[in-house]
């Protein structure tokens, strides 16, 4: 099926990424494998949102990844934006590849509030879960305890569960069985190669 | 189900607009991008999409409210978000003011987009879904093609059905324009006769001579221009039936004939010598009160017997009010697919302006209000300006006051003066005007002295 390719980019707590690592493959059954750390993406910060774009982001992780990643899937510390939003999560290629998670907005001390590693630790996970999910066609859901569920501030990030509902979970199932014959197909012409 | 409804981010900026679409997509909408006013007029064209985001800034001489207005023109019904990074008063007053429904400042908070969306959605999903039950409430008050919730008129559908397969004369009574054809229709097709013929013959259209002639058929010489022999109504209803219309216009002599049909169910063509027997059941209809017509020795009272085996009495328009609005939306879904204009639903005001007015032409005359209304409107929705053709009617009829304790003979002469003063003097035209013949017309200007 490939690989979930997981990245930093710019300075992020590694004990975070081997976290969060750690539960995508037990979510979604891929192997995971840790990938080359990138510098702190200065070609995306708007200089008069004090934000870094991304979109743009994005565009470049999409171009950077892996060949053989499945999905690719970065981790990083700086607040994101897209020009309509005052900020976003994290963003994803929808049924692509590549997928971002920002973790600034996601700890305590954003919001002045004193540090929780484990609340931190806990959101992020869904928000990689999440992002991942769109790269496998899955769109926002509106079950909000669904890990689907759309979430523009923490606290929809807390109600939600760690875990996809029915519906989601059966549309990802379709897409992993889709993606596994896909593996199996291009296995056997790369043998016959 | 949010993919049914599409849309459009019109955004001269790649990443602003490839960013939204991907958000708007992540939520589970069909989601088209224009780099331009002009392409987002042309993908209007092709595709009807429920929401436009638009960018107010936008370069190559088109910007967001501009080309909002053209989209409009295509699809008066989508609902258009403005967006712009600077708030201003005034942009958002014009925005507004050319149609926009919503007008946003970016960067917003992320959570506005997705309820703002959901929340059009959910107002397009309630219309369709209104559209839909409306439709479904009209076919349930349809029998064949006539549209009532009305409990007289369920009186009457009741009737038709029980007398559908009788062969029974029916007289069906209404103003013109209430729709006695149709229950003719009705009665017709709702019983045995319906894959047989229904013949329509309008009495009160043909000269004496023409109608008789148009009825019983003639044979080839019967008058001049009878250069072939030829069958009348009653022969082509044979076995079905004959609807004749405005029964009560016709003259003595065809009275006779008629009753002689309907006593023995045979007649001769014009000119002609054999007996013609027919199958036929007669339906008449009259807008005039043919008891009336009896006493005065002007009907004949037993063809009026005859007639009047079924009676059946249609109320006008404007005794059953509630019939309105189902009947005008019937014909905004028939008469939009005929005038091949997209019209949807009539508003709260044009029903309301529908609802005040008389009716005195009826359902007929709605009808033709509901094709004048669609013909100039130039929305989707029939409003009240549309119809204020019955506004300017009413208030010609309400203009009207009657003056305390006048006698008849003052407000008559009254009357008369001002129609030859607005006639110049022409009194041909006055009295066609009053409803009066001439020599009245000179009698009433001798009694009052009025000057000409």
């Amino acid at each position: 099926m490939g690989k979930i390719y997981v990245s930093m980019v710019g300075a992020v707590n590694e004990d975070v990424v081997t976290m969060i690592a750690r539960h995508v493959r037990g979510m979604f059954g891929f192997e995971v494998e840790m990938y080359t750390s990138f510098p702190d993406p200065d070609y995306a910060f708007e200089e008069s949102r004090r934000q870094f774009s991304s979109a743009l982001m994005l565009q470049n992780l999409a171009r950077v990844r892996p060949p053989d990643a499945a999905k690719f899937l970065a981790i990083t510390e700086a607040d994101l934006f897209i020009p309509m939003v005052t900020f976003v999560y994290g963003q994803a290629q929808l049924a692509g590849k590549a997928a971002l998670v920002s973790l600034a907005r996601l700890s305590q001390e954003f919001y002045g509030l004193p540090p929780d590693k484990e609340l931190k630790m806990r959101r992020a996970r869904k928000e990689a879960a999440h992002e991942l999910g769109h790269t496998f066609g899955l769109v926002h859901c509106h079950d909000r305890s669904c890990l689907m569920s759309l979430s523009t501030e923490v606290l929809q990030i807390d109600v939600k569960s760690e875990d996809f509902c029915r519906s989601c979970w059966i549309v990802l199932e379709e897409e992993l069985t889709e993606l596994r014959k896909e593996t199996k197909k291009n296995k056997i012409l790369e043998f016959r190669r | 189900m949010k993919t049914q409804w599409e849309i459009l981010v019109v955004d001269d900026e790649e990443v602003m607009r490839e960013s939204l679409v991907a958000w708007l997509r992540e939520d589970g909408y069909g989601v088209d991008s224009a780099a331009s006013g002009k392409s987002a007029i042309e993908k209007a064209g092709e595709k009807d999409y429920a929401i436009y985001f638009i960018d107010l800034k936008m370069p190559g001489g088109m910007d967001g409210i501009e080309s909002m207005m053209e989209i409009k023109k295509i699809r008066p019904d989508a609902s258009i978000i403005i967006i712009t990074a600077y708030a201003t008063v005034d942009t958002a007053i014009s925005a507004m003011k050319e149609g926009a429904q919503e007008y946003i400042v970016k960067p917003c908070n992320p959570k506005e987009i997705s309820i703002l969306v959901e929340r059009i959605i959910k107002v397009k999903n309630l219309q369709r879904e209104n559209l839909i039950l409306r439709k479904k409430l009209t076919r349930q008050y349809r029998f064949h093609d006539i549209i009532s919730k009305n409990p007289q008129m369920h009186d009457i559908f009741e009737l038709v059905q029980e007398i559908s397969s009788l062969k029974s004369t029916a007289l069906i009574r209404g103003e013109s324009g209430t729709g006695k054809e149709l229950v003719a229709r009705a009665i017709h097709y709702s019983g045995d006769r319906a894959s047989k013929p229904f013949v329509g013959v309008s009495c009160a259209a043909l000269a004496e001579t023409l109608l008789e002639s148009e009825l019983f058929g003639h044979e080839k010489g019967a008058f001049t221009g009878a250069v072939a022999q030829k069958k009348g109504k009653f022969e082509l209803a044979d076995g079905g039936t004959i609807f004749l219309d405005e029964i009560g216009d016709i003259s003595p002599k065809l009275q006779m004939d008629l009753l002689r049909v309907l006593q023995e169910r045979s007649f001769y063509r014009v000119g002609g010598t054999e007996e013609i027997t027919v199958d036929v059941r007669v339906i008449a209809a009259t807008h005039r009160d043919l008891s009336e017509a009896v006493s005065a020795g002007t009907f004949r009272d037993d063809l009026y017997y005859r007639l009047d085996v079924i009676n059946i009495q249609i109320p006008p328009l404007r005794e059953r009010r509630e019939d309105i609005p189902i009947l005008a939306r019937s014909f905004i879904e028939r008469l939009s697919h005929e005038l091949g204009k997209e019209i949807d639903d009539v508003s709260e005001g044009g029903l309301k302006v529908l609802m005040d007015y008389n009716w005195p032409g009826n359902v007929r005359e709605l009808e033709n209000a509901v094709e004048r209304a669609m013909v100039t409107c130039k929305n989707t929705i029939l409003s009240g300006e549309d119809f204020g053709f019955l506004e300017q009617n009413g208030l010609k009829k309400q203009s009207w006051n009657v003056p305390d304790n006048i006698p008849l003979q003052v407000v008559e002469k009254q009357v008369i003066e001002a129609t030859i003063k607005r006639t110049q003097g022409n009194i041909k035209e006055a009295a066609s005007v009053l409803g009066i013949d001439r020599s009245t017309l000179y009698e009433k200007i001798k009694k009052y002295e009025i000057e000409r």
